[in-house]
């Protein structure tokens, strides 16, 4: 078996005195698409947040591609990384957050090349041959020099998949991607995360599009309280729950 | 037959033309304005000590430019110290290092709560405190031995004293602009793999402008206006050479006027400018295409 994309084991955060994950379990291969379902305040968002370590966890392990995220483990000890080695890291994982976030002082083209450019060191020219090609593959060709307030939303969030794919990354986290867009914009950039998936990405999405998660995923997780309730299949999680708890949810989403 | 078919067969309806409301108000009000303002110009115009030929004299008098540039180069200087150090101090304000958080607090809290008259007073007599600098190791052997009478000249006691009280200012503007960002810029910066210096850089500043930018124009006009206080620890600027002409021909109001003229003249210039500023950091602020 290979390496898994994402390893964690037993991952415990906490807030302050609030514990907001009580041990997270699972294991992303390569390749896969993972859904993580569950109601809001169940730590979802914040466990995507550990993967890429804009949070830090206080116990347990996390490994992305088989590296300790945010540590160097040295004999039994645990070493902090350097700032240095944690960006580089982030690098090669792509993040899609629920509000965007894209830079609004830069068009659409400036936002996809702002980071290939200072972080990779690629070439203006290249970078933006390129931040063109992947713009034109969300489908917005005809919008390379518009300004974020100038887009929709689902443009907006099209850009924003565009500007992590390229970093080129090896796993893609994504962060209630359509939670805050109007219900007919949801569709296009649920189109987009699907050309990717086909596409083999590795895929973490953090979701309430039940109808998505049944029809892409390989692995739907059902997290409450801070805790994995239920995992397996689309078919059997959303399918055949077995968990009072996923019924309780299902009943109300669907 | 309904009342929709009623107004379709006739075309567009005729174009109200009711009788306005009476407003006397206005009518008073502006005739108000009109007399106090005639009244106004008519005494500026017919007064004759005001001296109006006197101010066209001197308007451009070599030791007038004299005074103005120097009020320009203190302006520029000054506002150039307050920006740099205003970052600085607003960067090591949000600094996760308590100790250089606090020491920048105490700085913006020392220069804030004194008068920049009384700083620059200070800084003309630092000479009594220190009259000898050394520039060398920290409690160690110093290198140069400068005198600080020679040193701090009237001009250089002016620029560090409004310089430094203005970088305590320019540091809260900064940092309200710094915290005017909404903070999922800074996650999706780092996401992609910035550093905290990139991400403050590129995505956190230059957003942060648009609200730093209009209270600095305001800092830019106010300290030109404020060099004239340098006229007190004898700093040749615009009101001082002023000074120095009504000293010998008693001439006080219309060189005071002279000086104005010229204060007015630039502080307009910044407005302008300002206004480009503001347009350029603006962008990506509106829906409209430029």
């Amino acid at each position: 078996m290979s390496t898994p994309m994402v390893n964690a084991e037993s991952v415990h955060k906490r807030f302050g005195r609030q514990e907001v994950l009580k041990g997270i379990t699972l294991s992303v291969a390569p390749g896969e698409v993972m859904c993580l379902l569950g109601p809001s305040g169940s730590g979802k968002s914040t466990f995507l947040r550990c993967i890429n370590h804009l949070e830090k966890i206080q116990a347990g392990r996390l490994f992305v591609d088989g590296e300790l995220v945010g540590y160097r483990q040295v004999g039994e000890k645990l070493h902090e990384l350097h700032e240095r080695e944690v960006t580089h890291k982030r690098a090669e994982i792509g993040m899609v957050f629920q509000h965007f976030n894209l830079f609004p002082h830069m068009t659409a083209l400036g936002n996809v090349t702002c980071a290939p450019m200072c972080v990779k060191k690629i070439g203006r020219e290249q970078a933006r041959e390129r931040g063109a090609e992947l713009l034109g593959r969300v489908g917005l060709a005809d919008k390379l020099d518009a300004y974020p307030a100038q887009l929709s939303g689902g443009q907006q969030q099209r850009v924003a998949i565009a500007r992590a794919l390229a970093m080129e990354p090896k796993l893609m986290l994504f962060d209630e991607p359509t939670s805050a867009l109007d219900p007919e914009l949801v569709g296009e950039v649920l189109a987009v995360m699907k050309q990717l998936a086909g596409a083999g990405m590795t895929m973490i999405v953090v979701t309430h599009e039940i109808g998505f998660a049944r029809e892409v995923a390989d692995t739907v997780v059902f997290m409450d309280g801070g805790v994995v309730v239920e995992s397996g299949p689309p078919a059997d999680v959303l399918g055949n729950p077995r968990n009072e708890r996923t019924r309780a949810f299902l009943s109300k989403v669907l | 037959m309904s009342s929709s078919e009623a107004t379709s067969g006739s075309g567009p309806p005729e174009e109200i033309r009711a009788v306005p409301v009476r407003r006397p108000g206005r009518w008073i009000a502006a005739a108000i304005v009109v007399v106090v303002a005639a009244a106004l110009i008519r005494s500026v115009v017919t007064n004759p000590r005001f001296e109006w030929s006197v101010v066209g004299n001197y308007l451009f008098d070599q030791r007038i430019l004299e005074g103005l540039v120097v009020t320009i180069e203190l302006t520029v200087i000054a506002m150039a110290i307050g920006v740099v150090l205003g970052v600085l101090l607003a960067v090591m304000r949000v600094s996760s290092n308590p100790l250089v958080s606090r020491a920048s607090w105490l700085y913006i809290w020392f220069f804030r709560g004194t008068p920049v008259l009384v700083q620059l007073l200070f800084w003309y007599n630092i000479a009594a405190l220190y009259p000898k600098l050394g520039l060398g190791i920290p409690f160690g052997p110093a290198f140069v031995h400068p005198d600080v009478n020679t040193l701090i000249t009237a001009f250089r006691a002016a620029v560090l004293g409004l310089g430094l009280n203005e970088g305590a200012y320019m540091a809260e503007i900064v940092r309200a602009g710094m915290i005017s960002v909404d903070e999922g810029q800074a996650h999706a910066a780092q996401s992609l793999g910035m550093t905290r210096v990139q991400t403050m850089r590129r995505i956190v500043l230059p957003q942060a402008m648009r609200v730093i930018i209009p209270p600095t124009g305001n800092e830019t006009i106010s300290m030109l206006k404020t060099t004239s206080l340098a006229s007190v620890i004898a700093v040749t600027e615009l009101l001082y050479s002023a000074e120095q002409i009504f000293a010998v021909n008693y001439k006080t109001i219309p060189l005071l006027i002279t000086a104005s003229v010229w204060y007015i003249v630039c502080t307009s210039i910044l407005y302008v400018g300002q206004h480009h500023l503001e347009r350029y950091f603006g962008r990506g602020a509106t829906r409209e295409v430029r």
